[in-house]
């Protein structure tokens, strides 16, 4: 025999069950909302350049200046353009034809060959920072290639030899790193709208009215509003996480139980935020509004993913530390790309813990059985 | 009249008071309640919208806490102890908090289980209680797809699962057809009965007073008065009356209202009912002098005398708090500077051919025909959902109909040109103005859209200001306004280019009975001075205005007539005076019979 | 007919300033994501977690780490005295990156052979892995050409001489603010318009102006109207704040800017009026709204560049007008460009304005007779 306060739960829950099952609204926030967004981001973000549009100046053409732009046209980054003049390429960049000049002046291999040092004039368009940074880093890679290979010396010849390693993401591939980073801004937001949409649709159509004088205690809503949300969250969760490996061949290093660990804890930050917001909000169009604006924007730009935390100005870099998403970026990434890495599991899941606890906590004090 | 058993109440309210904030403002919803709700009886908390009763009935359900003042509910204290008292109480708020999405049959599982009612009980209770309501054939079917009155009979079924102490009905009748208003009142009156529950029930239907054991008049926060109807109506034994004049009903009752020492004066069929002040029974002649026909016929007060007859009497509140503040009574012609209407023109300015309406497999609206003369009244009568709003749309040009024609003044307004909409004037359901505009803005915007401009909207704005008595409130939003000056001031908004023809959808719906009467008397002055009006109403009573009307249901129109006709139809030899929802009544259960036929 | 536009427009400003909670949306939002946008979305680094493992201790390798401690770009965390910690480091994400100075880097140095050093990098954030690369890369090279300067050693036969035009220091900011001129422009041109019908919808005054002899034409301008001026409005604010807060120079032609962004707002009002006619609630707008900005934002190259992507969603963003209004608006900020530099732009531009507003248009007349 049941007691009570189990039986109100249950109904409760059967309840949710049976609407979840009927509306597809939740349903299409839960699976269709994630699965969208990751494809959208999956394929728009990447930082990767491929194909750089490059003019070519070579007012001289020779055998050196030849050695070394063959360089370029062998190069996967670079798209070439040959202009025969620095103003044609100018131009080419005004009109954004292309995204940076290098230019071989004429008296290029004459300086080369006499033992001064020739300049190679390279311009990139400034405008988009990141990229022209990427872009510089590509040409000067072409440049030390071609100093070993053509000319059997080094870049800074005869004095350092420079090795970079990346861990973790040799390749470089900038998917990589973004698409679990992707994952955790769109759980933020996918399960902040799951509770906050539920429980102001309530409000808004009156039941809540009538739950609330029945004898049914407020922690047994909640409860009942949690589990079936969570069942769906973790839902959402495992599609994410299978597109982003099969579909967009990112590598799951770390284990699939950690995976789900963590996630456990950051789908209950999330629900207890959107929880939260319900218990402000009472109506779908202002909870709808609030979730968007608290969870999408901090979760894509303070979370770390893609914007570095440590270059952020001292009083941002506090205001990160209650972004839930910051902590579950540095997991996912930590997962996906190096493995059960417990030195970065461990803090970031009791982080998420700590949050977890702290919404539900608030969710459950401002949840009271009165309308006032 | 069962008496009020003594000693103890099941609800006791002792000076109870309680405020809202709502921006900058501070709103006291109720102030100084003292009240007590006998045990086992029906008490009725009446009053129109925005008089308290919702508040009430959430403090009463321990749902809101009180200011100041305290409220006993079974003998608990509810502020102290909310959830003792939610464990012996069945609540129906407003929309009866049904969950659309399920079955009434899961609605019920899922209260049952909140309520804990075990489930070797719950098969007799469900049987019990699927009887009572009639809704035994449809427990499959979504609550979202039933309509008004088995939604309302379901939320009370689900309040009822567990047998409570006390229910709170909050406004269980609105939107609801009078058939199914009648067989709640079966229901509750078959509780008290047998299972002795207290009930409170709150409405703002005047006429529902006289089935409550006891009443609650509730006005703008305050109660008015509490004892049974009888007390109420006894009060006003021998002041009612039926006047006939020659003159024509509606500048009788213009004449009447104006008459010092006489309370109130409204259309009844071809009558006009009078309320004097004192019980002495007043001479015709001392009346109205230059009307040597005037013929005035007792007859029973009604609940409604009282309530008008205190809102009259009591001191007058400062500025706006109240929507009910003084008119400038006597005749208002809003019409009266402008060019005279002839009314020879008797040709009909709206007609209305074999109209059908279908959304899907849907029929809204099914074979309507009916026209519409100059300067008259003509009324669509129907309960939610019988297809008057979908007409109205139409007529309006705001819904294409599927089949059948219409003719607004030889229009269709979905394709006429925009001077064609130029004539008519609309008031939509709920008094539709922009609510974060104040009241200049909204009338100087509702003027520019009709065309008016320069010194002539100069002049329209002034008119509307004086005659709708809205010089104090020129700055204020909207949103603010008493309930009655909303209504007022979309009358105005819908007047502004002096229209030939008024559409009217709900227009006096929730507001009290002074400002009700007060836009009644506007209304048939347009219409002496020519304007033609076309008006939805489910207030049975509002019926009494029009020339002539139609009733809907299910998207039909039962019938048509003139008030007078319509209620002779009812007329029995046991019921020799039937009201308009007697009338009402019959003809839908005649048109079952027919259809079962 | 003007007149009464002009009372549909006072009347639609009038709604939108005297509701104090559509004035916060206009309000607060929109300084938020300024302030965040211009202070946390940078690709410039500063501060960088690294770690030194110097296995050499000479003179020659103090000189060059003295390099990395003094910039602003690192912060040094750790100095370490053996190879056991760096995974532990790394992997914890207390530095991202190590420098390694080999034991044999002064001998190399000194005996002219090249002399050995390795910078281990975090790939979780393959980005800012490069982006400390570039940056160490260019510390060495300079100790490198001072070495060699000073012990007369040959330099190498070619150099690279870089530089970056319009942006000569690459700050992330002279890229982000202007772009967030665009942003909020269509963030709230679209919240605006397209909210404004399915309000009116919701409150029931737009049957109330249906029956008016307004023409559904009238009700779209004035519905669409505000929408520009308030967009306009919006833009100079932010234009305001990137030129006198962010310090980010305003070198083109001002009207070219202002052209671009009234055509970019016509094509976002007719996308919230398209919105607008096809929703009931503003709960329906909004979801609407939001669904058209994700995509248009990620695909516009706001934050990455478009030529990155895929080819066939290349494709794809040649309708977004956001695309168009991001180059007009960086144009103008930071090449200076005027009318007949973003000519090329403009047309595309009209030419989707030109057929949002028609579907709206259309979609309007047949949602409103």
């Amino acid at each position: 025999m049941r007691t009570p306060a189990l039986q109100r739960l249950f109904g409760l829950m059967r309840k949710e069950f049976v609407q979840i099952g009927r509306d597809p609204s939740a349903l299409a926030v839960a699976f269709v909302l994630p699965a969208v967004l990751l494809l959208i981001f999956g394929y728009g973000v990447s930082l990767d350049a491929r194909n750089v549009p490059l003019a070519l100046v070579v007012e001289q053409p020779d055998a050196l200046s030849a050695s070394f732009t063959s360089q370029f046209e062998h190069s996967p980054y670079f798209k070439i353009h040959r202009y025969l003049t620095i103003q044609a390429a100018e131009r080419a960049m005004t009109a954004r034809t292309v995204t940076g000049i290098v230019w071989l002046r004429n008296n290029f291999t004459r300086q080369a060959l006499t033992g001064a040092t020739a300049p190679i004039g390279v311009i990139v368009n400034g405008v988009d920072a990141n990229n022209a940074r990427i872009v510089e880093g590509y040409v000067q890679e072409v440049w030390e290639q071609w100093l070993t290979s053509e000319l059997g010396t080094r870049p800074y010849a005869p004095t350092i030899a420079l090795t970079p390693r990346v861990w973790f993401n040799p390749a470089v591939i900038s998917r990589n790193y973004l698409i679990p980073g992707l994952i955790a801004m769109i759980m933020t937001l996918t399960g902040a709208l799951l509770t906050a949409l539920v429980i102001a649709r309530e409000w808004e159509r009156g039941t809540m009215e009538a739950l609330m004088v029945t004898r049914v205690q407020m922690r047994e809503i909640l409860l009942a509003k949690l589990v079936p949300y969570f069942i769906l969250g973790m839902g959402g969760m495992a599609v994410s996480v299978s597109l982003a490996v099969f579909l967009f061949g990112v590598p799951l290093h770390g284990s699939l139980l950690v995976l789900t660990a963590t996630s456990t804890l950051f789908m209950l930050a999330a629900l207890g935020m959107g929880l939260l917001i319900s218990g402000v909000a009472r109506n779908q169009f202002v909870a709808g509004q609030i979730a968007i604006i608290t969870t999408f924007l901090p979760a894509f730009i303070l979370s770390g993913f893609v914007f570095d935390i440590n270059s952020m100005p001292r009083a941002v870099q506090v205001i990160t530390h209650i972004v839930a998403a910051r902590y579950f970026v540095a997991i996912l990434q930590s997962i996906f790309l190096a493995g059960n890495i417990w030195s970065v599991i461990l803090p970031n899941a009791l982080a998420l813990a700590v949050m977890a606890a702290i919404f539900l906590g608030l969710a459950r004090a401002n949840a009271r059985k009165r309308l006032d | 009249m069962p008496d009020i058993p003594e000693p103890a109440a099941a609800v006791r309210l002792e000076n109870v008071r309680r405020m809202f904030r709502s921006g900058k403002r501070t709103i006291t919803a109720l102030d100084g309640i003292t009240a007590a709700a006998a045990h086992g009886a029906v008490t009725g908390l009446i009053g129109p919208d925005g008089a308290g009763k919702t508040t009430l009935m959430r403090l009463v359900a321990g749902l809101l806490r009180v200011d100041a003042g305290r409220i006993e509910v079974l003998g608990i204290d509810v502020g102290r102890d909310p959830l003792a008292v939610q464990a012996q109480l069945g609540y129906m708020p407003q929309h009866f908090g049904l969950y659309e999405d399920l079955t009434v049959q899961e609605n019920l599982n899922l209260y049952a289980d909140l309520q804990g009612v075990p489930h070797a009980d719950r098969k007799r209770r469900y049987s019990e209680l699927l009887h009572m309501t009639g809704l035994g054939p449809f427990t499959a079917r979504m609550a979202g797809r039933l309509s008004g009155g088995m939604k309302q009979k379901l939320g009370l079924a689900c309040t009822l699962v567990q047998p409570p102490q006390l229910l709170l009905l909050d406004e269980p009748t609105v939107g609801v057809d009078p058939v199914s208003r009648r067989e709640l009142w079966e229901i509750i009156g078959h509780l008290t009965r047998e299972a002795h529950t207290t009930v409170l029930f709150s409405t703002a239907y005047l006429d529902e007073a006289e089935r409550c054991d006891a009443v609650l008049l509730v006005h703008e926060g305050r109660l008015l008065g509490s004892g049974p109807p009888g007390t109420f109506t006894a009060e006003m034994t021998g002041r009612s009356f039926y006047a006939t004049s020659g003159i024509g009903r509606r500048r009788l009752q213009e004449r009447l209202a104006a008459v010092p020492g006489v309370i109130d004066a409204v259309i009844q069929g071809s009558h006009v009912r009078v309320v004097t002040a004192q019980a002495t029974p007043p001479e015709p002649a001392s009346l109205l002098a230059d009307l040597p026909d005037l013929a005035l016929i007792p007859t029973a007060p009604r609940f409604e005398d009282s309530f008008v007859a205190r809102l009259r009497t009591r001191p007058v509140p400062p500025q706006m708090s109240s929507a009910t503040a003084p008119v400038a009574s006597g005749a208002q012609t809003p019409h009266a500077d402008l060019r005279p209407r002839s009314k020879t023109d008797a040709g009909a300015v709206i007609t209305v051919t074999h109209l059908t309406r279908r959304f899907g497999d849907f029929v809204a609206v099914d074979d309507v025909t009916f026209a519409v003369a100059r300067g008259e009244i003509f009324g669509l009568l129907g309960a939610n959902g019988a297809g008057k709003s979908t007409t109205f749309r139409m007529l309006c040009g705001l819904l294409p109909p599927t089949e059948g024609e219409l003719r607004v003044s030889g229009f269709d307004l979905r394709t006429a040109a925009a001077p064609a909409r130029g004539r008519i004037g609309y008031m939509a359901q709920k008094f539709s103005l922009y609510a974060d505009l104040s009241v200049q803005q909204n009338l100087r915007f509702f003027s520019s859209a009709y065309h008016l401009h320069g010194a002539q909207q100069n002049v329209r704005i002034d008119w509307a200001i004086g005659e709708f008595d809205l010089a104090n409130l020129l700055e204020a939003s909207a949103r603010d306004l008493p309930l009655g000056y909303k209504q007022r001031l979309a009358l105005a908004c819908a007047l502004m280019h002096e229209p030939d023809i008024l559409f009217l959808d709900e227009p006096t719906s929730g507001v009290d009975p002074l400002a009700r009467r007060e836009f009644w008397q506007r209304i048939n002055a347009l219409a002496e001075s020519g304007v033609t009006v076309l008006v939805t109403t489910h207030f049975m009573e509002e019926a009494e205005y029009c020339d002539r009307l139609v009733i809907m249901a299910q998207g039909r129109v039962l019938t048509e007539g003139t008030p007078e006709a319509i209620k002779a139809s009812a007329r029995r030899t046991d019921h020799p005076d039937p009201t308009m929802e007697d009338a009402f009544i019959g003809v839908i259960e005649a048109a079952s019979a027919r259809a079962a036929a | 007919m003007w007149r009464q536009i002009l009372a549909l427009l006072v009347k639609e400003l009038l709604a939108v300033l005297r509701d104090p909670r559509s004035r916060m949306v206009l309000i607060g939002p929109p300084l938020i994501q300024l302030m965040v946008f211009g202070y946390a979305a940078t690709f410039n680094l500063n501060h960088v977690p690294i770690a030194i493992y110097d296995q050499d201790h000479s003179l020659a390798s103090r000189d060059l780490i003295a390099r990395f401690t003094g910039s602003p770009t690192f912060t040094v965390k750790d100095v370490l005295d053996s190879a056991r910690r760096v995974n532990e480091l790394i992997d914890s994400r207390a530095v991202q990156m190590v420098l390694v100075v080999d034991p044999r880097f002064a001998r190399d140095l000194l005996t002219h052979q090249p002399a050995p050093i390795q910078i281990i990098l975090d790939g979780r954030n393959s980005n800012t892995a490069l982006l400390i690369e570039g940056y160490a890369n260019s510390i060495v090279s300079r100790f490198a050409l001072h070495w060699a300067e000073q012990h007369g050693i040959r330099a190498p036969p070619a150099t690279l001489d870089m530089r970056a035009l319009y942006n000569p220091t690459l700050s992330s900011t002279w890229f982000i603010v202007p772009g967030i001129v665009a942003l909020l422009t269509e963030v709230e041109t679209l919240l605006v318009v397209g909210l404004s019908v399915a309000r009116e919808r919701e409150m029931g005054t737009f049957d109330q102006l249906l029956v008016t002899p307004l023409r559904p034409l009238d009700i779209l301008i004035g519905k669409g109207l505000p929408g520009l001026i308030i967009g306009l409005a919006e833009a100079s604010v932010v234009i305001a704040a990137a030129v006198f807060w962010f310090d980010v120079p305003l070198r083109g032609d001002l009207l070219a800017l202002y052209v671009g962004l009234a055509l970019f707002i016509l094509a976002i009002t007719g996308i919230g009026l398209a919105i607008s006619s096809l929703v009931a609630t503003q709960q329906q707008a909004l979801l609407g709204a939001f669904l058209f900005l994700v995509p248009s934002i990620i695909l516009s190259g706001f934050a990455t560049p478009i030529a990155n992507m895929p080819q066939w969603i290349q494709t794809l963003t040649l309708v977004n007008p956001m695309r168009y209004c991001l180059v007009i608006v960086r144009s103008v900020f930071l090449e200076g460009g005027g009318l007949p530099v973003i000519a090329a732009q403009l047309w595309p531009m009209a030419l989707i304005a030109l057929a949002t507003l028609t579907i709206a248009g259309w979609l309007f007349r047949k949602r409103a007779t």
